[in-house]
Formats: C-alpha cells, sequence, structure tokens
C-alpha cells in the first residue's frame, strides 16, 4: 500500500490487518535486543525460522525477532503465543526439542523456564520481574516486529496522531500533555506541556520556523532506556514527535542518535522510510493539511553532547560545545529559532497520553511525578535488565523484588542512580520514592526557575535531598565487594575526559578532585583532605556553565557523605575494605579451595605464582603487581584479597 | 572489519555543499576508510565551504574519528559502570601487555587496535570486549586469550 490518504483509510487497513489475524497461529517472540544478541539471539531466531518452515504444524508458526523483552541476564529470551509460555536462556540446540514440545504439541520445556525460588514460572506474568511492572511506553517493545510497519499499525501506532491531528487543536493537545502532568524523562524533570506551551508562544509572537529534537545520546554508561525504545518500538517515537509537532506548530524534527546504537540508528531509518511511504510523514500527512518531516542524526561520541545547546551546535555542525542559558532553546535554539529538545522516552509517552487520556496519565505514579519510568537495573543485581514501574516505586522494591537482590548478599551496599552526574545512594534509603523528586541546583537555571517563581508546585524531593538525580533512569546496584572511592574515581575520571574543556573550573577542577581520589586510593592523603575535596567540588558545582561540570562532583560528595567511614579507612588505615584498590590489596590463594589447575600460573604477567599442577598454588607477593588475572581466572575462586 | 571502499567523490555528492553537513559527511568518510587522512580531510572541506581548522575541531572534539588507519580487527574493551565494577579494567590491562599497545593504539603489524568505549550496553553480560562486531560476554582473562588467538 501507498500513501494513506485520510484517517478512514488508515483504520481501514487497520482493521484489515486485525481481520486477518488467525488468534490460533503460533507466534514466537524471540528477544533480539542487544544483550540477547550478544548471548546467541539470532542463530536461535534462525534456528526457529528453519524449523518453521519443517515441521508439521496445523497453523505454520510465525516468528518474530522483537525488541528488548527486559530480562537480560537470562537471554536468550523467547515468547512463545498463544500458548503463552516463555523460555529463558535458550540456545540455538534447544529450539527442535521447544518446537516439538510446544509448537507441534501442547507441551512445556521444564528445563528451559525461569525458576523463582525453586518454583517454575510458565509465563512472564508469573515471574515477579514482570508482575511487578507497569508497561506503558514499553507495551508493544518486545511484541511487535520493529521492522514491521503493518504490525506496528495493528498494535495501535498512528492511531493517536490521526486523533490529534483530526479531532483536537494544538491548544487542546498542549494542555492534554501539560494535566497528565508529563515530565522530561531525560533527567530535568521539567513539566513538558509548560515547554510545549512556551515554544508555542514563541512562534506566535516571532513568526518563522520552529525545530523540535529527540534526545537520542543516552550517553549515560549502564543506561539503555532509550535505546530499547528506539530499537523496540520506534514509530512511537515518530508518532509522539509528530504530535508534538502539530501542537507546537513545527514542520521539521531531528532524531539525535548516540553513533554506538547502530540498531536503533537501523530501525529508526527504516520507520521513517515506512512512515513516509504511507503519507504519516511529509506534506499533507493524512490529509489534514498538516506537513511535518524528520530527519536523523547521528552523535559522532562526545557525552556532552546531551546538554541540549551541545545538541543543537552539532546539528549545525559544530563542536558540542555548551553555551550559556537564557536564552533558552525554546527562545533562540537551531539557527536561531525556537526549539524544543525532549527525551526520546518523553516523546514515546505521548502517543499514549493522547490515546488515553490526561486523566488516566495523571492517575499513574505520585502528585507531581506522573506516569511511569523506565530504568535500566544492572551491577550487582540478580535480574540485570530493562524495566518499567510507576513512578513512586520504591528503590528497595526495585532492586530486591523486581531486580530479584544482589547475588549471594543478603543485601545491597549502595545504588548509584542518575548515570555519571548522579549520586550513590546506600541502603539505608530503599525505601526512596523513585518520583518524588524537586529540582536539583543544576536543573534551577533551567526554565524551570520560571516556573518555580511563577507559582508552579515543586514538591519535596528524595533523590535530591539524597544528593542524587534520577537522571535518565540507569540504576547500578553495588554490593560490599565495591569500592565507592574506586567508583567515585571511575566517575570523575570519565567526566573528565567527557568535560568539552570550555569552563576552566569544570576542565582543570575535575582533575584537581581526581588527584585526592588517586592519591586515597593509594592509601595517601590527610583527613583534612576530604574537606578541601570537598569544598573544590563545591567550587566546580558553582563555578561551570551545564550540568555536565555543575552535577558532577555529586558522586564524590554522596560518597563522602555516606561512607565517610571507608575513605578514612583508605587514609588512615591504608585499607580498602571492599578489597578492590590495587595498591591497598594483597592477593593470597586459598590453599583449602586451590585444585592445583594451574590456570594462574598460566596468566600470570610476573610469573610470581609457584607450585605444581594438583597441589596448591601460591603467590609471591612482593613481585605481585595486583593485576587480578589470577583472581579473574580461577575456577575456584580460591585467589582471595587479603 | 573492512568494508568494500566507497569512492570518494560518491560519497561527497551525498552531500549538499554546506556546513552544516560537516559533520555527516566526516562520519561517511570515516565509516567508509575506517580514519579520515589528510587528503579526504580537505576533499570535504573544499566540498562543504568549511575552513580546515573546523574540520580538525570537530574531528579532534568527537571521538567516532580517527585521523590514523586502523587495524584488520578491532578490540573494543567495555569500561562502562557495571563492566568496571566486574574487573573490565583488568581485561584491558591484559591486552595492553600482550598485544604491547596502549588504548588506543594500533600494533606495529597493523593486526590490532586496541580500544575501550564506555558502555556497549550489554551490562547483563559484564565485563564485554567487543571483538570486531561480535561481543564477548562475561569475559575473564582466559577466555579473551582464547579468542584473540582465533583471530
Amino acid at each position: 500500500m501507498g500513501k494513506i490518504k485520510d484517517v478512514q483509510e488508515l483504520e481501514a487497513w487497520r482493521d484489515r490487518l486485525l481481520a486477518a489475524w488467525n488468534p490460533e497461529q503460533p507466534v514466537v517472540r524471540v528477544c533480539s535486543g542487544p544483550g540477547c544478541l550478544a548471548q546467541g539471539a539470532d542463530q536461535v531466531a534462525k534456528a526457529f525460522k528453519a524449523a518453521a518452515k519443517k515441521g508439521k504444524f496445523k497453523v505454520a508458526p510465525l516468528i518474530k525477532e522483537t525488541g528488548c523483552h527486559g530480562l537480560c541476564s537470562k537471554g536468550t529470551l523467547v515468547n512463545l503465543a498463544p500458548a503463552d509460555i516463555f523460555y529463558v536462556r535458550v540456545q540455538p540446540q534447544d529450539v527442535p526439542e521447544i518446537v516439538e514440545t510446544s509448537l507441534v504439541k501442547n507441551g512445556v520445556v521444564e528445563r528451559l523456564l525461569y525458576r523463582e525460588n525453586g518454583k517454575r514460572c510458565r509465563s512472564a506474568a508469573d515471574i515477579p520481574f514482570y508482575r511487578l511492572q507497569e508497561k506503558v511506553v514499553l507495551k508493544n517493545v518486545g511484541d511487535i516486529d520493529p521492522l514491521s510497519f503493518e504490525d506496528a499499525l495493528a498494535a495501535g501506532a498512528y492511531r493517536s496522531m490521526a486523533r490529534a491531528l483530526t479531532r483536537m487543536t494544538p491548544d487542546e493537545v498542549i494542555e492534554t500533555v501539560r494535566l497528565s502532568g508529563l515530565r522530561g524523562r531525560g533527567g530535568g524533570g521539567f513539566p513538558t506541556g509548560y515547554k510545549w506551551r512556551l515554544a508555542a508562544d514563541q512562534t506566535r509572537q516571532n513568526p518563522g520556523p520552529l525545530y523540535i529534537i529527540a534526545n537520542g545520546e543516552e550517553g549515560d554508561p549502564g543506561a539503555f532506556m532509550d535505546r530499547a525504545i528506539m530499537e523496540g518500538d520506534p514509530h512511537t517515537v515518530i508518532e509522539g514527535m509528530i504530535i508534538g509537532a502539530y501542537a507546537m506548530g513545527s514542520h521539521q524534527g531531528f532524531l539525535y542518535v548516540r553513533h554506538e546504537y547502530p540498531i536503533a540508528l537501523h530501525h529508526l531509518t527504516i520507520a521513517i522510510k515506512q512512515a513516509r511511504r504511507h503519507g504519516l510523514l511529509g506534506r499533507n500527512i493524512l490529509g489534514t493539511g498538516f506537513s511535518f518531516d524528520l530527519e536523523i542524526h547521528r552523535g559522532a561520541g562526545a557525552y556532552v553532547c546531551g546538554e541540549e545547546t551541545a545538541i543543537i551546535a552539532s546539528l549545525e555542525g559544530r563542536v558540542g560545545v555548551p553555551v550559556t542559558r537564557p536564552p533558552y532553546p525554546a527562545e533562540h535554539g537551531l539557527w536561531g529559532r525556537p526549539t524544543i529538545i525532549n527525551n526520546v522516552e518523553t516523546w514515546a509517552n505521548v502517543p499514549h497520553i493522547i490515546d488515553k487520556g490526561a486523566e488516566w496519565y495523571a492517575g499513574l505514579g505520585v502528585s507531581h511525578s506522573t506516569g511511569t519510568k523506565i530504568f535500566s537495573l544492572v551491577g550487582k543485581v540478580n535480574n540485570t535488565g530493562l524495566v518499567e514501574v510507576p513512578m513512586g516505586t520504591t528503590l528497595g522494591r526495585l532492586v530486591e523484588e523486581i531486580g530479584g537482590g544482589v547475588p549471594g548478599q543478603a543485601r545491597f551496599k549502595a545504588v548509584q542512580t542518575g548515570g555519571p552526574s548522579g549520586g550513590i545512594i546506600p541502603y539505608e534509603f530503599k525505601d526512596i520514592s523513585t518520583g518524588d523528586r524537586k529540582l536539583s541546583r543544576g536543573e534551577l537555571t533551567s526554565p524551570d526557575m520560571v516556573l518555580e517563581t511563577s507559582g508552579f508546585p515543586v514538591e519535596f524531593e528524595s533523590f535530591v535531598q539524597a544528593g542524587s538525580i534520577l537522571g535518565g533512569g540507569g540504576m547500578i546496584v553495588m554490593d560490599d565487594k565495591d569500592c565507592v572511592v574506586d567508583l567515585a574515581r571511575y566517575f570523575l575520571n570519565f567526566l573528565g575526559e567527557e568535560s568539552c574543556g570550555k569552563c576552566l573550573p569544570c576542565r582543570l577542577g575535575l582533575k584537581g578532585m581526581l588527584e585526592f581520589l588517586d592519591n586515597f586510593a593509594q592509601g595517601r592523603g590527610d583527613p583534612e583532605d576530604i574537606e578541601v575535596l570537598q569544598s573544590l567540588a563545591q567550587a566546580v558545582m558553582d563555578g561551570s556553565l551545564c550540568g555536565l561540570g555543575r552535577s558532577a562532583p555529586n558522586s564524590v560528595l554522596t560518597s563522602i557523605r555516606y561512607f565517610r567511614e571507608e575513605y578514612l579507612a583508605h587514609i588512615q588505615e591504608h585499607r580498602c575494605p571492599a578489597g578492590v584498590c590495587r595498591d591497598l590489596i594483597t592477593y593470597r590463594i586459598d590453599q583449602e579451595i586451590c585444585d592445583g589447575c594451574g590456570l594462574c600460573l598460566e596468566v600470570c604477567p610476573q610469573n610470581c605464582i609457584a607450585g605444581r599442577k594438583k597441589k596448591p598454588y601460591s603467590i609471591d607477593s612482593k613481585a605481585c603487581t595486583r593485576c587480578g588475572s589470577c583472581q579473574d581466572v580461577c575456577p575456584m575462586d580460591a585467589v582471595i584479597v587479603v | 572489519m573492512k568494508k568494500a571502499r566507497q569512492d570518494i567523490d560518491s560519497i561527497l555528492e551525498k552531500y549538499p555543499r554546506h556546513a552544516h553537513h560537516l559533520i555527516s559527511l566526516l562520519q561517511d568518510v570515516q565509516e567508509a576508510y575506517g580514519y579520515i587522512s589528510p587528503e579526504h580531510l580537505t576533499l570535504v572541506c573544499d566540498h562543504v565551504g568549511a575552513p580546515l581548522t573546523q574540520a580538525w575541531a570537530i574531528i579532534s572534539f568527537y571521538k567516532s574519528f580517527s585521523l590514523e588507519p586502523r587495524g584488520e580487527h578491532e578490540i573494543k574493551v567495555c569500561l562502562g559502570t557495571t563492566c568496571h565494577l566486574k574487573g573490565g579494567d583488568r581485561l584491558a590491562r591484559m591486552c595492553e601487555r600482550d598485544l604491547e599497545v596502549k588504548r588506543g593504539q594500533t600494533t606495529r603489524d597493523q593486526r590490532f587496535s586496541l580500544d575501550t568505549v564506555k558502555c556497549v550496553g550489554a551490562c547483563a553480560l559484564a565485563p564485554v570486549v567487543m571483538v570486531d562486531d561480535g561481543y564477548l560476554g562475561k569475559a575473564n582473562i582466559h577466555s579473551l586469550k582464547e579468542r584473540l588467538k582465533k583471530l
């Protein structure tokens, strides 16, 4: 089918697809998110496709390679419908058995089911990881084939857009988004409806083009929320942007996507082509007279380009260095025109709000943080992966119930939230809510400030009070074997490298801070250095222009605030309690556990391990450089830190 | 990793002659050739009408550009937060020792380029090393050595 002329034609096409759907046809959904692909999902899908051609079925099964199912730690994940069976850790060699047992017959391959406390869970809904989630934005991710336009259409794509374009005025759309309480999902938490209103008013006063941008430069390590949306359901991002464009009167939009996300780039490129071919992008969309088009820009590899003025510079073909605000991009953005930049997840929320209404959306979450939020749960947690929960869910629930707790330990030590700019929140804050937040220092210089003084109710925070930010949604769980000094040092190093260098306090201040931490990690320094470090951190925060510098010291400051004794152990006792900092530890081989396999000896670059096969080995600690190679390879975990 | 070399003119022609397209054009050249040579840099700047200094600023600022040819095999050790916690740096140090290069460098025989990257997004499999386009998940020194031997 070519161009869709009007809404009736769109709905007729959708009706035809739904009518043609055979509820009895088995559907095999193979997760093809990067987590599963790294575990061989492509081979699993290939095996299913080959089997589907050969087997004796009543109705031949449909094999779909979908976006991320979320439970990355148990990949490759395979979901069978309509039987509703959820298989984990599927390998290509398991496929014939699955086909025979569950597709030809009605059985279940017990050994491939997820197990919770020894109990086998047949369907995804039986698993706490899924049961406790509430999927709104991720509803279709993992369900549809992201490369199939018809699949997206059957799942409801572009229905909200058609409704907005034909039955709502632009002001009604903005009002709906405002009433829903949607706030920016990139970390800023700025109310989206207000931002859109600002932009619409700007263009009224100052006629000419208005640009909209989707920020898909998801640079935080350990965060992949936006990627999952772009890969698994690209049309929802496009639809959200068209609705926003209509509301604000924009005719050109840009998707700014990290170049490290080749699958997302590929899926979005295809989706845009499909939307154009069917007249959902371009001139006179669905015969409504409204025109809008989208262009993809690949990020070129700069963390600071997640900052909105840096994105604009990058889109203009320049070095991505942030500039002073005001003027805000909403007034003076891309090529000097009003520009609205929303995070990918924010855009993806919009179609759902238009579809089900502002009231429904506002009913999700907590009073001032409505809706759901996607988090990526990684680090020392059993169920690593992607989760979507209502705002206001507590940290403890996320890590312990959904995440299934820490492997081999009773409780987590801390959770690092908000990416490198966030902070380290200790276990004691496990009842902290993920929705309840106020604007941080960095955010106060954004247009939020205007709203705050004009009476916008900013609710009392928890994350910000705890010294962190909710940020984009990365949650890195730490256990007792993770050192906070080391992690703070890691983040400083990261941000120091990523600093664009424009502001001196950020460029040199972060380096100076790192020197302190380097010393601590080597057991040097003075307890008073902690105070000096804190005051230097304050100077960096006060003297930097953009969010990067202004929030860079967060992890250092929170780790000092909650784990001062760990800093003192490094400085005064020359000891790293977690056993991480290389200069403060000694490796030893536990003579009871070592079975004498000799792997350690093979990998030791110093040749400082002695012993004979089948007998316990030992390390000469004087020659040892503590590279950790032996510990890394030991199959018995006999190499211990003393 | 080696791709068929596209003709530089056909890459240039895809873009209108405007400085807005400088980054996109450089990205295409980087992708096609694996690095940006001084000759190509001049051609790109002439095409879009941008000063060489601007192109230099861009190449040195954004990390996806390289001014030197890359090795036959690319080894990217992930040092995202999760990989860091799970020992990614050990793997990077091992590669430095074994290949006798530093991070960001290419071996003298042009066989390997060693890089560290900030999160490839396969955190569930940390620590991860990307060898060319393949992932090596839950890597340790032993499995990484084995993988490199096969190249």
